[in-house]
């Protein structure tokens, strides 16, 4: 498995290639003239291979959705390039942008929040298609109804509205609507977290069942080290705004470098531990 | 260990028949609670495990009184001598927050925006204990020191936003504890939140358990957590109890299908970081659906791989096979 | 620069629009103050022509705005024809008054409003409250004007306060104490009005704020730690409210000087408007800019209030949020 893993390194071009990213916010206090100036992002460099699934993890406020936000053009660093399928995309002019979204699509942590609460599923999955014009008329209905089958929703349910369902199927409609424009490269932004353990397994599955089917790439965002441990192809671990460490899921978990990295692996090594402890003496 | 294994056993909290039903408009027409019988004892900590649904919140909510006055409650819930169903609002307010206690899932919501951390603290003492208007400050301080707050002047002016997760994730527990309770509820307080932080959160429950022995009821979806740090777990699915025992021996030997194929669940990263990538995870088939309520049977059926002809047309009884386990299965074990 | 110091200077380039927008308006309208003697056969219209070009009437339009503006630096707010003398000794008894009407009422208001928008709040749904709801829509219903009218009759029918006016024809010899008291009584009928008027939009939008406050996670933490009643009510509803209803203060003292407009008409108030109403039946245009000013004055001071107000009740603006 290594020896693939690191050879699909090794000869295919990053599909998406950040050097140098950063990027600061600025806040005032009304009647003072005190600043805060957060550095979110300082010198970033990732590289995501195609097909892959990649997890940047970090805690929180380590910059990951400040990351995933300019990664899918949402905002525009302060300094540094993305390229994106060997093109420089950081100063693409906003025609451009219209061309490029598609390719790039996201899916939040709050499903509840990401999803229009007025709308219908099929009218949420319809959306992007409508806007880039992609179908028109009975085919988008239809055609929305073909993802929430493929996202494993009833088609009879495309008529309820987001709050209607339970978490795990919101996010495998916003799953839905994040791959109804054939994008290449996905974007989950802790898309897994505060979901239960049978529901993150499920939802796990079906992206690496729409992974193979798709060719999609994947950028996993998470705070959550044993999840990523269970999927992950390569890690990159997210520090106060820097990548600080990046390498494959066996380098990481069998030899980690960087102290923070060895900190967050110790904590999911004595929750672990201690449950292995509990369950020793064998089951079933 | 914990306080429990050091002080003589006596229920201080005891739960019978509790039956829960929502009413109103948009609520379903099953029980989100349904029968559901246990004990607490004095300093033990018991892990309520279960999955969104199973009614675990309910249950935390039903135990301070915090459900909707609409809501049809059957059973008892005995506290000390005093069953709390029975009690109106002034009484409940005596127990809430001075005899029980919860410490809420997302403390930065659970704390008013606009009012300083240490006031907020100060208004629960005050509730309860209106005479001692003096010493409020100390035990403020006392409190917020005993959840290991450091740098406790700068943290009692503060306001919500401007303190750190860690430190509001403290803040809430110090809040709880502020009147001694008998029983802090702890509703899946490390859902969402980072590795590192919530062995911090584990490590002082543990800790107040041990120090003040007040009981613990730590509600969760996460079997990983409760290992090495509950007593006792009771599992819960779709509003019943369907196991309960030591927590050792629940996770070595579980016998309900339920309780076998959610502990399989567990992500064990660190002990195979060389799977097999694009390999599906383990998981629990199906989901909980309307049709499971309405049928006669035991309610787990159509997503048990144990599952004989007489699960689904008989609900299963309580079965005690060993001293201090019990499970609600007619094929546990197998 | 800072917030504040914006807002003022936001709130004086809003004056000077304003008065550019009154000036041209006033212009547009057809007419002026000496159509009047046009009128009247015993004046020639070479005098009314020359009384024209006196008071600078027939020049062209930006310059007598320059000439205003000069007026107003001079410290006169121009000149009223009508009563013969610059415009700002008329405006600053009328705004005097009209200012002590509005703040009296928009105190009471208030003072009434939010115990009255927590209490319904708290018992939403419950029949305390469907009746306090029907009560606020029949007020809401009825115009001031009509309110206003209401109270006088009744007041004429039943001789207990004075009708109208500010104070009576005697003012001038009581003695101190007879003075304030002379003063409040004639500050009731319109007061009343005023708040009668007010009030019911108020109450709801106080009482919808609460409302939503109190569906919040931590109120019901606060309910968890046996926090109750008024306290629960006072002490952590109402100040994580603050924030909206700041925002209303400010739309509140818009509201109720335009209504004080015409309550003061009604009950014979002398403030500003019965002063703009006379003036803009007479053209005394710099009047009319005048009083349209000094309401756009006290509009632009009371929603700089309410943003203060925001500032000092909610931390996370005053301190920076993270």
């Amino acid at each position: 498995m290594e020896i693939e893993e690191t050879a699909r390194g090794a000869t295919t071009p990053a599909l998406v290639r950040a050097v140098g990213l950063s990027k600061s916010y600025v806040q005032r206090a009304p009647f003072s003239q005190k600043r805060f100036v957060i550095d979110a992002l300082v010198d970033v460099e990732l590289e995501v291979a195609p097909a892959s699934l990649t997890a940047l993890v970090g805690e929180s406020g380590s910059g990951k959705s400040t990351l995933a936000r300019c990664l899918a053009m949402l905002e525009k660093p302060d300094g540094g390039e993305t390229w994106f399928e060997g093109e420089e995309i950081s100063r693409a002019t906003d025609r451009d942008l219209a061309l490029l979204r598609p390719k790039i699509q996201m899916v939040h942590q709050d499903s509840a929040g990401a999803l229009n609460p007025w709308f219908t599923a099929a009218q949420i999955i319809a959306e992007p298609l409508d806007i880039q014009r992609r179908e028109s008329g009975p085919m988008l209905r239809s055609r929305a109804c073909e993802l929430m089958e493929e996202v494993g929703l009833s088609a009879n349910w495309a008529g309820r509205r987001p709050l209607e369902f339970s978490g795990g199927q919101r996010q495998r409609l916003a799953i839905a609507r994040a791959i109804a424009l054939k994008p290449a490269f996905l974007i989950l932004d802790e898309s897994l977290s505060g979901l239960d353990l049978s529901t993150q397994a499920q939802v796990l599955n079906l992206l690496l069942d729409l992974q193979k089917a798709h060719s999609l790439t994947y950028l996993l965002i998470s705070h959550d080290l044993s999840l990523i441990g269970q999927v992950a192809d390569s890690v990159a671990v997210m520090h106060r705004g820097r990548i600080v460490e990046h390498g494959t899921r066996q380098d990481i978990f069998t030899n980690p470098r960087h102290a923070h990295t060895r900190e967050l692996l110790n904590s999911v090594r004595l929750v672990e531990s201690s449950f292995r402890t509990a369950q020793a003496g064998g089951q079933q | 260990m914990t306080h429990a294994q050091s002080a003589p056993a006596s229920a201080m909290l005891s739960v019978h028949g509790l039956t829960v039903q929502y009413s109103g408009a948009g609520e379903t027409s099953h029980p989100a609670l349904l029968k559901v019988d246990f004990e607490i004892k004095r300093g033990e900590i018991v892990g309520i495990l279960g999955e969104s649904g199973s009614g675990k919140s309910t249950l935390a909510l039903s135990i301070l009184g915090l459900l909707p006055k609409s809501t049809g409650i059957a059973g008892t819930i005995r506290f000390k001598d005093k069953d709390l169903l029975l009690l109106n609002e002034s009484g409940w307010r005596g127990i809430r927050g001075a005899r029980i206690a919860m410490v809420f899932q997302e403390p930065g919501l659970a704390l008013s925006p606009v009012m300083r951390v240490g006031d907020q603290i100060a208004e629960v003492l005050r509730a309860h204990r209106p005479g001692e208007g003096k010493q409020r400050r100390q035990q403020v301080v006392a409190s917020l020191e005993d959840v290991g707050l450091v740098q406790v002047e700068r943290i009692y002016k503060a306001y919500p936003h401007q303190l750190s997760g860690g430190e509001l994730h403290r803040v809430a527990i110090a809040q709880a504890l502020a009147c001694r309770p008998d029983i802090v509820i702890a509703d899946e307080p490390t859902r969402s939140v980072d590795g590192t932080r919530q062995a911090e959160i584990l490590d002082l429950l543990r800790e107040t358990n041990r120090k003040f022995g007040c009981a613990l009821i730590f509600v969760t979806h996460d079997p990983a957590l409760l290992a090495g740090f509950a007593d006792r777990v009771i599992l819960m699915y779709a509003g019943r109890i369907v196991e309960e025992g030591p927590v050792s021996q629940v996770f070595r030997r579980p016998l309900h299908p339920y309780t076998k194929g959610l502990l399989k669940l567990v992500p064990t990263a660190l002990q195979s970081p060389g799977r097999p990538r694009g390999q599906r995870l383990p998981a629990l088939p199906g989901s909980l659906s309307d049709s499971d309520h309405l049928s006669p049977g035991c309610i787990f059926a159509s997503r048990c791989f144990a599952r004989t002809d007489v699960c689904q047309s008989e609900p299963p009884g309580e079965v005690v096979p060993e001293q201090g386990r019990r499970v609600s299965c007619f094929n546990y074990g197998n | 620069m800072n917030y504040l110091e914006r807002r003022v200077i936001h709130g004086m380039l809003l004056l000077v629009g304003v008065s550019v927008l009154c000036f041209a308006f006033g212009a547009l309208a057809p007419g002026n103050f000496f159509d009047e003697m046009k009128l009247n056969p015993q004046i020639s219209p070479a005098t009314v022509a020359a009384l024209r070009s006196q008071y600078g009437i027939d020049q062209p339009l930006p310059l007598r705005y320059g000439r205003w503006v000069r007026s107003v630096i001079r410290g006169e707010w121009g000149y009223s024809f009508a009563y013969n003398c610059p415009v700002r000794s008329l405006l600053m008894v009328r705004a005097r008054n009209t200012l002590l009407l509005t703040t009296l009422a928009t105190l009471l208001t208030w003072l009434i409003a939010i115990p009255l928008g927590v209490w319904t709040a708290n018992r939403r749904g419950r029949w305390d409250d469907r009746m306090g709801m029907a009560g606020s829509a029949l007020l809401l219903a009825v115009p001031e004007l009509v309110v206003a009218m209401l109270l006088l009759y009744w007041v004429v029918r039943t001789h207990g306060l004075p009708v109208g006016g500010m104070v009576s024809v005697d003012f001038d010899v009581l003695g101190k104490q007879a003075k304030l008291i002379d003063l409040a009584l004639h500050l009731v009928i319109p007061t009343t009005t005023l708040v009668l008027a007010s009030l019911p939009l108020l109450v709801r939008h106080i009482r919808a704020s609460v409302v939503e406050v109190l569906q919040a996670p931590f109120v019901q933490a606060a309910r968890a730690h046996g926090i109750g009643g008024a306290r629960l009510l006072f002490r952590y509803a109402l100040p994580a409210a603050a924030n909206p209803l700041s925002s209303l203060f400010g739309l509140s003292v818009g509201a109720l000087l335009s209504s004080s407009l015409l309550v003061e008409v009604i009950t014979a108030w002398p403030g500003l408007g019965p002063l703009l109403l006379e003036a803009a039946m007479a053209r005394d245009i710099y009047v009319v800019v005048g009083a349209v000013m000094a309401s756009a004055f006290f509009m632009i001071a009371g929603s700089i209030l309410a943003d203060i107000l925001l500032v000092v009740a909610d931390p996370r603006i005053r301190l920076g949020s993270l």
